[in-house]
């Protein structure tokens, strides 16, 4: 029985966790304090590109997809995909309704 | 599974790695449909703020950012105890599961004990949309219509986290006491595994949350 459960429960060492944590912690303490200094429309850039980078490590490491099949990755890929459309889809059309004239208004 | 950690494997899996395989699968399956659960509200956020730039910017300055800030560091610290309960468990320390499951529930429950202050001030403040919604010191050149429906994302939003943590925590209670009573062993210990994703999924939506929500524009007005 071992045998199997060696195979499938990849233990990853816990400095890793600790690395991903700290990393974790950084990126909330670089998002404040960016915030706080005027960019103008890049502070939403900058704060938009941590969030998408912390959310990437507590994937990767803490929910354990970096060691997991490929099928759990390509549902992963698939999940993100999809928001990817939802989100996108909605835009192209919200940021383009203004483009052109609506005939009889 | 019975209660002293051997593991039964079920007739239509081939070994157990399949079977936590599927069981893993399962679970991102369902957090695909939370992703897109969340997804909706935070699209029906992002049109209402292009639309509404600087009602949004002024009601967002309302928030406590030090309070948002500090629950970020709260969650990601429960997020590292979950992942560390997790990691006990695959090694058999039956003790130490316990330990961290209890640290995740009370650094869970100290992020909801902030979560009520925070929405406690919005009611002080008239800052909740309906009847009696007329926040304080609002600039004079910002169109207030527009800031309820803010609000109304804030609490629609941060609600929905809000009661993913309380099931969070009905459920981390159900796997502390299992947990103490020997349940989980580095053989089999699926439940443990498969509510850490939930938890982490959980402090992802807040990763959003907090910038979003927060951060909008901390220089408008001033």
């Amino acid at each position: 029985m071992a045998s199997h459960t060696d195979h499938s429960t990849h233990i990853v060492p816990v400095s890793t966790y600790i690395f991903v944590f700290l990393a974790l912690i950084v990126g909330t303490v670089v998002t404040w304090q960016v915030a706080l200094i005027d960019l103008g429309r890049f502070n939403v850039i900058v704060a938009l590109t941590i969030a998408v980078s912390k959310a990437t490590l507590v994937i990767l490491f803490f929910m354990h997809v970096k060691y997991s099949p490929r099928l759990t990755k390509l549902v992963v890929i698939s999940g993100v995909f999809w928001l990817i459309i939802l989100l996108s889809v909605t835009e192209t059309d919200l940021l383009t309704r203004t483009w052109m004239g609506v005939p009889g208004r | 599974m019975d209660s002293h950690g051997t593991t039964v494997l079920r007739h239509h899996f081939e070994n157990e790695e399949q079977q936590k395989e599927a069981s893993s699968l399962g679970m991102w399956v369902f957090l695909l449909t939370e992703i897109m659960f969340f997804g909706g509200m935070f699209m029906a956020y992002l049109a209402y703020r292009q639309l509404y730039p600087d009602s949004f910017a002024a009601a967002s300055s309302k928030l406590d950012v030090t309070l948002g800030a500090m629950n970020t560091v709260v969650l990601i610290c429960s997020s590292l105890t979950m992942a560390m309960a997790v990691h006990s468990a695959a090694l058999g320390k039956q003790k130490m599961i316990v330990f961290y499951l209890v640290a995740t529930l009370f650094l869970g429950s100290v992020f909801l004990g902030i979560k009520t202050k925070e929405y406690h001030d919005k009611f002080v403040h008239h800052e909740v949309p309906g009847a009696d919604f007329h926040p304080e010191d609002w600039p004079k050149n910002v169109d207030m219509s527009h800031a309820s429906l803010y609000f109304g994302l804030y609490f629609g939003l941060t609600g929905l986290h809000a009661s993913h943590m309380i099931i969070g925590a009905g459920m981390l209670l159900f796997l502390i006491v299992k947990a103490h009573r020997g349940a989980y062993t580095a053989e089999w210990h699926t439940p443990v595994e498969m509510f850490g994703l939930y938890w982490h999924f959980v402090d992802i939506v807040w990763i959003f949350l907090f910038p979003l929500l927060y951060l909008i524009d901390p220089h408008f007005g001033k």
